[in-house]
Order: structure tokens, then C-alpha cells, then sequence
């Protein structure tokens, strides 16, 4: 197998990740296992961007990278915020019983 | 003549005042107000007079009037409307009437009113009344005829139904609009009509074209003259609209007494007059008119015979001298029918007024069962109603008398049928007059005279007196209508019909008297049959029969027709925003995953849409 | 053995050590094994991003990614200590047929995602793009990426903070009576507390 070959599947990797990630996400009623899947599907997403920087030999998708790690430290740091906020009202982390929007 | 424009809006002035008072005004003003404003028109009828008379004798041309047009009003294709006034005789005849009859009634009403807690809305009402009644009377064109047409209809709806917290009265107010409306409907399409055929509306254009376009006994004039007679009698409550006059009594009583004794119920009278050219070139529309008179005095005047309340008595009376004017106009008698019209606006007017009294005097008490020997202890009502009596009965030498013979007369010379008939309707009237006469002031019941206090107020009592002053003597004025409208031919009658049309109604006293007061031949009395009785009372079953043939089958289209083809559109609209809604609100459970769910959904969908198009 | 067959040999295990990583990550019941297990996976996919020639990215995933916010995961679990009994629930919030609707989803979006991925024919090679190069480039067009990630870092810390600090007095914690943890409290009124029970304690 040449080079080239390897992007394609560091592609068809990344979305086996990010549906994997999908999964997670759609099944799990926990929290915290929400936030986990979402990491993952973020770093699938990092994947792809990577794949495709080495591809055209740029830096690009190294800088992508970065701001998807960036955004993802945030996002985990506010997620586990309310993570916490969640569980001392509830007393309980699970998001179904996040349902008063509804109508 | 050149104020003749304030001779209606007087009276609109003071409604307009009167309406943007909205209820604060002080009763004392707006009686003010409400009869200064007739009263200012009434004078300037005389100065106008005046000036009528001087014009007319340098030599007036016979049968001209005066026209001032105040602005253009309606100019839309061939139609080129102003709004004008006319002059002649006959509208300054009926101006007589109205304003000084409307200024009586006006004086009265306000002592007449005096307790009731909506003074002021009665004044608006009626100073509306008589702008439009005037509008009516002065116009020159037939738009604007029409235009005071409906205006008096409009007043006379709200103020049938004055007390509207009954809702009989509600009733009865809505029964008299919607029986006129048909009667305007035939009128509009009269006028539409005259337009079409004869390219103006002006009333003494039409005139003039008329006898020029036509020839006697054409179809279209006939028609025509038909279509104008509905709308006479949608107004003047003749056969067959007449259903709603009797109910119309739910008003007050000065109410009963302007409107519909002495102003509106004459506008059909006046409309024919004013039109009579189309009408004499059609005989069958003149048959037609003196037919639907004849009928509607006799049947008034059975149904008089068998009525308790005293108004309700009035009411049939006043049909029954109403088909008298449509007999003597069509007999050509236009003058004596002008005339009648005119003294029994004052002999009326002074009846309801004065039945009007006694109704206070007693507690608004209207039941002539529960009343009889008042004579004692209400001697002006007394008087009063006797003098109005004696002029409908028309015995010589009142006014009534005066203003019936040439009509008897006329009849007999076009046809001896339409004279027995007036003949007979004067002894009907001699009866049942009688019968009110003793029944109210007469005959004592067991229990002696019922309970009266004198009504508070000054205004009460002259009108009447002023009234039946006039009743007497008005037979000796010359009317100014006369000028305008064609003479009618000599009268040379046999001696027996003079002769018989004064003494039945003296033999109608008489049996009255017999029957009533001393109460024998009893067998007479169509009180002991009490399907007959029931029969007249309820005016010959009109009633029953246009609610069965309209109104019944009217309900019934409507209410199958409440959920009609037309409903599904917007019950439809209604059904599918709910589904929808309740569609789409179960997409927003809340839920956080399911929202995820979705997302992927058109995640999926979007991407497949991009790959595979 | 050539060194394209350690590559590719290399490549595809780690691969397969990251997706299954990944799978027994989204099935586990205990939050502090799924962690270990998603620890696992980043870490296979830093060494395939080293392999793609990408070693500054690989460094920051293991950093960054394996370093900080799993170990923020697992403090966050620790502290909120569900005990065994969560293990207990997060089964019983696992049936089996809760799993069908979102493979299905999911094999459609990869199915989907790969048919777009189409035929590899005009694909490049791996080029190695080193730390020298990628920080030219930050510094150059891309520095205002560098300042906004530290805007959004900020905001996060800020947002994080005031979400997580606690003004009343902490709740009882689910599953077990008597608690392990006393939260240090910073607010004033606890302080004031505090400062009043060493002065008794003194006294």
C-alpha cells in the first residue's frame, strides 16, 4: 500500500470515531459520560483535520487541531461546571430530568 | 328663501349638540336644546312662508316651486346629483306639519320624559327624526329623498326601541325596521329604474320626462308606480307591511305621536303626491293605491274594535286614516288627501298626547280594562280627547269632517264600490272611537274610577289645549299644497251619499253608546266569539302568516346553513393549525438527546441531499 | 521488512486499539474505567498523528488532551463520588434495545461520511510537517487564532469558576450517609464561620 492510501483511511478512522463518539452521545442518560463522548467526537474531528493538513503538506490542519483542542478544554471546563451545578440541585446527573423546556 | 337650508339643519344642530354632550348636559338645557332648535325651525317656516305667499301672489306660475342648491353631491358618470331643496306648496305644507306639530309634541315630551333617567338621548333622537323627516319633505332629487327616507327609519328603530333593556322592545324596533326595509328595497328599485329609463333623478325633471316618454297605460310607468307604492306603504304601515305599527307602540308615547301619527307614516302619503305625474299615467297603479287604502282602513278598523290598550287602539286607528289618504289619492282627490293628512296630524298627535296624559295619570297604566270614569277627575284629558274624537269620528263642523267628505265624495265618482267601502270605514271608526271614549272616560266599574295623580309639569297641558284648538278650527284654512298639486274634478254627487256619509257615523255613536254604556244588544258584541275575536284582534292573522311564510323558513335556511361549505375554510384553517401544532410540540419534549437524535437526522439528510444531487 | 510495512503495520493496529478503546469506552458502567479507556484512545491517536507526520499535534494531544482534561474528567467524577450504586443505575440505564436506534443513526452517518469520502485517486502522500513549521505559521497568519483561543480560554475559566463555586452549604451527597468530602467553602459567611470557631477553639 503507497502513502496516499493512509490518508483516505486516516479519513474513514476518523468517521468511525466521530459516529462511535455519535453513539455515545445518543445513548448514554449520564452526564458525564455525555461530556466523554462529545470529547471523542472532537477528536475525531482533530483527525480529519490533521489527515488533511499532512495531505496538502500544510500547517493548516496542525492549526485547526489546536483550536479544536482549545475548544474542547473550554467546553469540558463549563460542561463539568454544570455538571456539578446540576448534580447539587438534582442530586442526581441524569439529563432526561433536564426536560422543562419542553412544549 | 334664501335661509330655506335652515330649516333642517336646525334641528341637526341641535342633535349634534346634543350628541357631543354625551349625557352631561343638565335636563334643563337640553330641553332647550331638544325644542329650541324645532321652535327656531318653525319660525323660520313661517318667515318662509311669508315669502312663498308674496312671491306666489306676483303672479306665481301654478304649481312652481323654489329650488336652492346648496353643493354638488354625487357626480359619477351620467349621475349628477347636487344636494338641492325645493319649495312648492306641498312641501311647505308638510313643513307646517312637522315643525309646528313636532314643536307641540317636542313641548310635551319634555314634561312627558321628565323622570326617565335617558332625557337627553330622547331629545338626540328626536331632533335626528325631525332633521331627517325634513330632509325628506325638502328634497330635490329623489337620492336625497331616499337619503331622509332611511334617515327616519333609522330614528324610528331607536326610538321604538328607546327603553331597550326590555327586549320586547328590542323586538319591536328591529320587526318595524326590517318590515320598512322591504318597502325601501321596492323603493330603490324604483328609483333605479326611473333612472335608467328617464336619465335624472331630479323630481321635477323626472316629472316633465315622464309625460313626455310615456303614454298613459305603458308597462313601464305601471311598474314603476308600483315599485314606488311598496316603499309608500313599507312606511305608511299600509297592507301588507303594515305588521309592524302595532308594535311600534313600545315606544313612549310622544314617540308614537310624532312618528307615527303625524310625520313618518305620512312620508309614503307625501312620496306619492310628490310623484303623482308617474302615477296618473298608469290607471292600474292608481286602482292599485285607492284598492290597498280601501283595504287597509276596513281591516284597521275591525282590528281597532277589538283592542285593550289604549296606544294599540291608536295605532290601528292611525292605519285605518292612513288608508283613507292612499284612497283619496287614488281617486285623485290629491288635495283632500293632503289635507286629512294635515288635520289628522293634529287630531292624532292631540289623541296620543292625551292618551299619553291619562297613561301618566295612572301609573303608566295602559289597559283601557282597568280604566273608565276618568271624566271627573282629568277634565283636560278629558276635553281634549273628546274634541280629537269628534275630529276622527270627522262630525261637522271639526277639521275631520272638512278633510273626509271630499275624500267620501271623490271616492264615489270613480267608483261606488271605493265609496261604500270609506263609508263603512267611517262607521267603524264612529264604533270603536266610541268604545274608547266610554270605556276610558264613561263607564264606571264596580269599583269606582281607578287611583290617578295629576303628572307634574307645566308642559303637559297646553299643547293639548293648542292642539285642540287647532283640530277645530283648521278646516277653515286654504292649504298651501293645493297649489301644487292638480285639482281635483267637481264633485256633484247625489244628495243621499252627502248624506249618508255624515249620518253613519252618527249611527256609530249611537250603537256604541248603546252597546257600551248601557250595555245592551250585547249579542253585537264581539266579545262573546272568541275565534273571531282572536281572529281581528291579531290584525287578520298577518303576523302568523308572515312568520310562517318568511321568517320561519328564513330560520330555518340559516340555521342548516350555520356549517356551510363556506365555514370549512376558515374552521379549516383553524383544525390544521392545531394538528400542526400539536405535531410539532412533540418534537420539543425537552429532551436533550433526542434533540442530538434530530440533529444527526439532518445531519444525515443534508449530507446525502449534498452527495447525491 | 520494508519500513512502509512497519508503518502501515504500526498505523493499523493502532487503529484498531483506538476504535476498540473508543467501543468498550461507550459501554462501560464505571465513569473512571470509560476514562481509563478514552486515556487509551488518545493516546493511540496521538502516536497516528505522529505517524501522519503531524509530532506537535501528537504532543498536544497527549499534553493537553491526556493530561488535562481527562485528568479534569476524573477529578470531576471523584468529587462527585456516586459510589457503587451509580454503577448499579448507569446498567439500568442501559438496556439493550436503547442501543439500536442510535447504531442505526450512526452506521448511516458513517456510511453516508465514507461513500463521500470517494475514491482515493488524486490523494497525496504523509508529509511531515514539523513544530518549526507550525509555529511560523502561528506566529505569522494565524496569530489572531492564538489570541482568540486565549479569549475563549478565559471565558471558560471564568464561566467554569462561577458556575462550580458554591455559596450555600453543600448537600447531601447521593448515595452515601456520612460524607468524605467537607468542600472547602470561600464564602464569606463560612469564613466568618470558620474564623469564629478557632476564635472559640483558642478560647
Amino acid at each position: 500500500m503507497t502513502d496516499a492510501v493512509i490518508i483516505d483511511h486516516a479519513f474513514i478512522l476518523a468517521a468511525i470515531l466521530f459516529c462511535l463518539g455519535l453513539t455515545g452521545v445518543l445513548v448514554r442518560r449520564n452526564l458525564v459520560f455525555v461530556l466523554i463522548s462529545l470529547e471523542v467526537m472532537l477528536n475525531a474531528a482533530g483527525l480529519a483535520f490533521i489527515a488533511a493538513g499532512s495531505a496538502w503538506g500544510q500547517a493548516d490542519g496542525q492549526i485547526m487541531f489546536l483550536a479544536v483542542v482549545t475548544l474542547g478544554a473550554a467546553e469540558v471546563a463549563v460542561g463539568l461546571g454544570l455538571t456539578l451545578l446540576l448534580f447539587r440541585r438534582f442530586n442526581s446527573i441524569d439529563i432526561d430530568q433536564l426536560n422543562k423546556l419542553k412544549g | 328663501m334664501d335661509i330655506l337650508w335652515l330649516i333642517p339643519t336646525l334641528p341637526l344642530l341641535g342633535f349634534t349638540i346634543l350628541v357631543l354632550s354625551s349625557g352631561r348636559m343638565p335636563r334643563e338645557k337640553a330641553r332647550v336644546v331638544g325644542i329650541g332648535s324645532i321652535a327656531l325651525s318653525f319660525m323660520t317656516t313661517l318667515y318662509i312662508a311669508t315669502q312663498y305667499y308674496a312671491a306666489a301672489s306676483h303672479g306665481l306660475d301654478h304649481g312652481a316651486g323654489f329650488t336652492v342648491s346648496l353643493w354638488p353631491w354625487i357626480v359619477a358618470g351620467d349621475l349628477n346629483l347636487n344636494f338641492s331643496l325645493y319649495l312648492d306648496g306641498l312641501s311647505l305644507s308638510m313643513l307646517f306639519v312637522i315643525t309646528g306639530v313636532g314643536t307641540l309634541i317636542h313641548i310635551y315630551a319634555s314634561g312627558y320624559m321628565w323622570d326617565d333617567p335617558d332625557y337627553t338621548r330622547f331629545f338626540t333622537y328626536m331632533n335626528l327624526f325631525v332633521a331627517a323627516m325634513l330632509m325628506l319633505v325638502l328634497a330635490d332629487n329623489l337620492v336625497l329623498m331616499f337619503l331622509g327616507w332611511e334617515g327616519v327609519g333609522l330614528c324610528s328603530f331607536l326610538l321604538i326601541g328607546f327603553w331597550y333593556k326590555d327586549p320586547e322592545n328590542g323586538f319591536a324596533a328591529r320587526k318595524a325596521f326590517v318590515v320598512t326595509r322591504a318597502g325601501d328595497t321596492a323603493f330603490a328599485i324604483g328609483l333605479f329604474l326611473l333612472f335608467r329609463e328617464l336619465g335624472s333623478l331630479e323630481i321635477q325633471e323626472i316629472l316633465h320626462r315622464a309625460t313626455d316618454e310615456w303614454e298613459v297605460g305603458a308597462n313601464m310607468p305601471t311598474l314603476i308606480a308600483i315599485l314606488l307604492l311598496g316603499g309608500a306603504v313599507g312606511k305608511s304601515a299600509q297592507l301588507p307591511l303594515q305588521t309592524w305599527l302595532p308594535d311600534a307602540m313600545a315606544g313612549p308615547t310622544p314617540v308614537s305621536a310624532l312618528i307615527h301619527a303625524a310625520t313618518m307614516v305620512t312620508a309614503g302619503v307625501y312620496l306619492i303626491a310628490r310623484t303623482h305625474p308617474v302615477f296618473l299615467l298608469s290607471p292600474t297603479a292608481m286602482t292599485l293605491v285607492a284598492s290597498v287604502g280601501l283595504i287597509t282602513l276596513l281591516i284597521a278598523g275591525f282590528t281597532a274594535l277589538n283592542q285593550w290598550d289604549i296606544k294599540r287602539v291608536l295605532a290601528y286607528s292611525t292605519m285605518s286614516q292612513i288608508g283613507y289618504m292612499f284612497l283619496a289619492l287614488g281617486v285623485e282627490a290629491w288635495d283632500s288627501s293632503i289635507f286629512h293628512l294635515m288635520t289628522h296630524a293634529l287630531f292624532k298627535a292631540l289623541l296620543f298626547l292625551t292618551a299619553g296624559s291619562i297613561i301618566l295619570a295612572l301609573h303608566h297604566e295602559q289597559d283601557i280594562r282597568k280604566m273608565g270614569g276618568l271624566r271627573k277627575q282629568l277634565p283636560v284629558p278629558f276635553w281634549c280627547f273628546l274634541i280629537g274624537s269628534a275630529c276622527l269620528i270627522a262630525l261637522p263642523p271639526t277639521s275631520g269632517f272638512w278633510s273626509k267628505e271630499p275624500i267620501l265624495l271623490a271616492a264615489w265618482e270613480v267608483d261606488p264600490v271605493f265609496w261604500a267601502g270609506a263609508v263603512l270605514g267611517a262607521f267603524l271608526t264612529a264604533i270603536y272611537t266610541t268604545r274608547l271614549m266610554i270605556l276610558v272616560f264613561f263607564y264606571t266599574p264596580e269599583g269606582g274610577p281607578p287611583e290617578t295623580h295629576e303628572p307634574k309639569g307645566w308642559q303637559l297641558h297646553p299643547p293639548l289645549i293648542i292642539l285642540a284648538a287647532l283640530s277645530l278650527v283648521a278646516g277653515a284654512f286654504q292649504l298651501p299644497a293645493a297649489d301644487a298639486l292638480p285639482h281635483a274634478h267637481e264633485h256633484h254627487p247625489p244628495l243621499w251619499v252627502e248624506v249618508t256619509g255624515i249620518l253613519l257615523p252618527l249611527v256609530g255613536i249611537f250603537i256604541g253608546y248603546q252597546v257600551f254604556l248601557k250595555e245592551k244588544w250585547q249579542g253585537l258584541r264581539m266579545a262573546n266569539q272568541q275565534g273571531l275575536r282572536d281572529f281581528l284582534a291579531k290584525g287578520w292573522g298577518f303576523d302568523w302568516l308572515y312568520d310562517a311564510l318568511l321568517v320561519k323558513p328564513f330560520l330555518t335556511l340559516a340555521r342548516l346553513n350555520r356549517n356551510d361549505l363556506v365555514d370549512l375554510v376558515p374552521k379549516g384553517v383553524v383544525v390544521a393549525s392545531t394538528q400542526c401544532y400539536y405535531f410539532f410540540s412533540r418534537g420539543q419534549n425537552g429532551q436533550l438527546r433526542f434533540y442530538v437524535a434530530t440533529m444527526a437526522a439532518a445531519a444525515i439528510m443534508i449530507i446525502s441531499l449534498a452527495l447525491f444531487t | 521488512m520494508s519500513a512502509i510495512f512497519f508503518y502501515n503495520f504500526i498505523f493499523y493496529s493502532t487503529a484498531v486499539i483506538a476504535v476498540v478503546a473508543t467501543l468498550l469506552m461507550i459501554t462501560r458502567h464505571n465513569a473512571v474505567h470509560a476514562l481509563l479507556y478514552l486515556i487509551i484512545s488518545s493516546l493511540s491517536m496521538a502516536i497516528i498523528f505522529y505517524l501522519l507526520g503531524a509530532p506537535f499535534a501528537a504532543v498536544l494531544e497527549v499534553i493537553i488532551y491526556a493530561g488535562a482534561v481527562m485528568i479534569l474528567f476524573v477529578f470531576v467524577v471523584m468529587m462527585l463520588n456516586l459510589g457503587h450504586r451509580s454503577v448499579e443505575q448507569e446498567a439500568a440505564w442501559l438496556p439493550a434495545k436503547g442501543w439500536i436506534v442510535p447504531s442505526i443513526l450512526a452506521a448511516v452517518l458513517l456510511m453516508l461520511l465514507v461513500a463521500g469520502l470517494g475514491e482515493p485517486e488524486n490523494l497525496r502522500g504523509v508529509h511531515l510537517v514539523g513544530v518549526k513549521e507550525v509555529g511560523i505559521v502561528l506566529f505569522g497568519p494565524y496569530l489572531l487564532v492564538v489570541e482568540l483561543a486565549s479569549f475563549l480560554l478565559l471565558a471558560g475559566l471564568v464561566g467554569a469558576y462561577h458556575l462550580a463555586r458554591r455559596s450555600t452549604p453543600p448537600t447531601p451527597k447521593y448515595g452515601d450517609a456520612q460524607s468524605h468530602f467537607t468542600p472547602v467553602s470561600d464564602s464569606e459567611a463560612d469564613e466568618a464561620a470558620t474564623d469564629q470557631r478557632i476564635e472559640e477553639g483558642k478560647a
